[in-house]
């Protein structure tokens, strides 16, 4: 596997649509949930243990080849939001079209062709680190680490948050997401012989009632 | 328990046994609908506990599961952990309302529950989850709960809330529980609903209706206590009508 690669596809400037969504901070953020840097940590330390976990389980069996209908399936059934399953078909359908400018390859056309309205994003960015030559691992970090960067900044944004403190959120996350990484990669191995079954199915209630409340607003700065 | 249609539009119980610390009554029922009460015999779950629930409406049957009281996860005399299994099966053409009292995680109490669910493609379903974490003031036990929900085979939901002492990070934060002490789910499955699904909806803060990739709802809420979180419950499931 190439560093630099991996670099290129977790570069929050990679042309995949991320920076319009929150990953729910917005709507943490209006319901007082989220007010200064300490509440934005414990919002991202939930978010990566939970559904984060359960994308970068989605990310590293996709990256394994386990089949993406099975993942996707997976994954609605692991995201009772309707809100948040258009949101992660939408990123996954931005996804796929970056992936295949980027790296092309058959597994890539194939996906597009299989999800024309898109798969959930996790998938899609398993089956990208696959086209780019890296490992499930790489794809785990990628989700994992997303996940919560998406989120830290949407918060500077809503609330003015210092960079700074952004980023020293982040930073005291890392270990946290080597972990989160870790494990999905075991579960990953895992559904590839005992199926999708065993994937984690982590759940953050405030993360779905939040979305659906989200969803509902007139005026948001971000799509989810 | 064991409950098919008799054919003339009742529901039958051949099977209805319980041994240890459950018991298992048949209660007055209405029309054709056939109602069973689990009553706890003993506390518990405590620490080193495994219980274990099956119960399958077979054809034709209406069956409608309560408890008797709330029940309650306490620490065993070692360190080890509970479980508590719950297996439901749904015939075609009949109808599981599974509907029992809150349970509550006392502190310094481990319990894993997995509650699965099986349905036919023609099968309805209501089923209430509710968790306490803590009795009044009380700092909360571990918990671990896993629904998962099939129908014809497919996977239409699969949920693990984790909280409480030693859950992963952030179970209480603002993406998680943000200090709300009870936490609930409501599943509703309804065949009608693969051609009208009902519509996402928020209607009270910590609540939400949510159509599901299948014919199926759920309602999740969170709620400073129990006596709240039941009302946002029956409020939601009012409005599936």
């Amino acid at each position: 596997m190439s560093r630099a690669t991996l670099l290129v596809l977790a570069d929050g400037r990679f042309p995949a649509g991320g920076h319009a969504h929150s990953g729910g901070a917005e709507a943490a953020v209006r319901a007082g949930r989220i007010t200064d840097a300490a509440g934005l940590e414990e919002f991202c330390r939930g978010r990566l243990h939970t559904s984060g976990a359960v994308a970068a389980s989605l990310a590293a069996a996709a990256a394994l080849g386990v089949d993406p209908g099975e993942l996707d399936l997976a994954a609605d059934a692991r995201t009772p939001s309707p809100a948040l399953r258009v949101a992660a078909r939408r990123l996954g359908r931005q996804l796929t079209r970056a992936a295949r400018a980027t790296w092309p390859h058959p597994e890539l056309d194939a996906l597009a062709r299989r999800f024309p309205k898109g798969t959930h994003q996790p998938v899609v960015l398993g089956l990208t680190a696959r086209a780019a030559g890296l490992g499930p691992l790489d794809a785990a970090y990628c989700s994992a680490y997303e996940g919560v960067s998406g989120a830290a900044t949407a918060v500077v944004r809503l609330l003015s948050l210092d960079p700074f403190d952004a980023t020293g959120v982040l930073a005291r996350l890392a270990p946290e997401v080597d972990v989160v990484a870790q494990d999905a990669v075991e579960a990953g191995r895992l559904a590839v012989t005992d199926g999708v079954d065993v994937l984690p199915a982590r759940a953050a209630p405030l993360l779905e009632i939040g979305a659906e409340a989200h969803a509902a607003l007139p005026v948001r700065l971000f799509a989810s | 328990m064991l409950a098919h249609g008799d054919g003339r539009g009742g529901t039958v119980l051949p099977v209805l046994q319980g041994e240890g610390p459950l018991a298992v009554r048949r209660t007055r029922g209405s029309g054709a609908e056939a109602r069973v009460m689990l009553v706890g015999a003993m506390s518990g779950p405590l620490g080193g506990d495994h219980f274990t629930v099956t119960a399958e409406a077979a054809r034709g049957a209406r069956l409608r599961i309560g408890s008797a009281a709330a029940t309650l996860a306490l620490p065993g005399q070692d360190k080890a952990g509970a479980r508590y299994d719950v297996q439901l099966t749904v015939g075609d053409d009949a109808e599981l309302h599974w509907l029992p009292e809150q349970l509550i995680s006392a502190h310094d109490s481990d319990l894993h529950v997995t509650t699965r669910v099986d349905l036919a493609a023609e099968a309805r379903l209501v089923l209430r989850e509710e968790q306490v974490l803590g009795r009044s003031g009380e700092e909360p036990g571990r918990l671990t709960s896993r629904l998962t929900v099939r129908i014809a085979g497919r996977c239409v939901l699969d949920q693990e809330l984790a909280c409480g002492p030693g859950a992963p990070g952030g179970w209480d934060g603002p993406a998680g529980l943000a200090g709300h002490r009870a936490v609930g789910q409501l599943v509703v499955v309804r065949p009608e609903f693969a051609a009208d699904p009902p519509a996402a909806r928020t209607f009270a803060e910590g609540v939400a209706v949510m159509p599901l990739a299948g014919p199926a709802a759920l309602v999740t809420a969170v709620a400073p206590d129990a006596l709240l979180l039941r009302r946002l419950l029956e409020e939601a499931s009012d409005t599936l009508g």
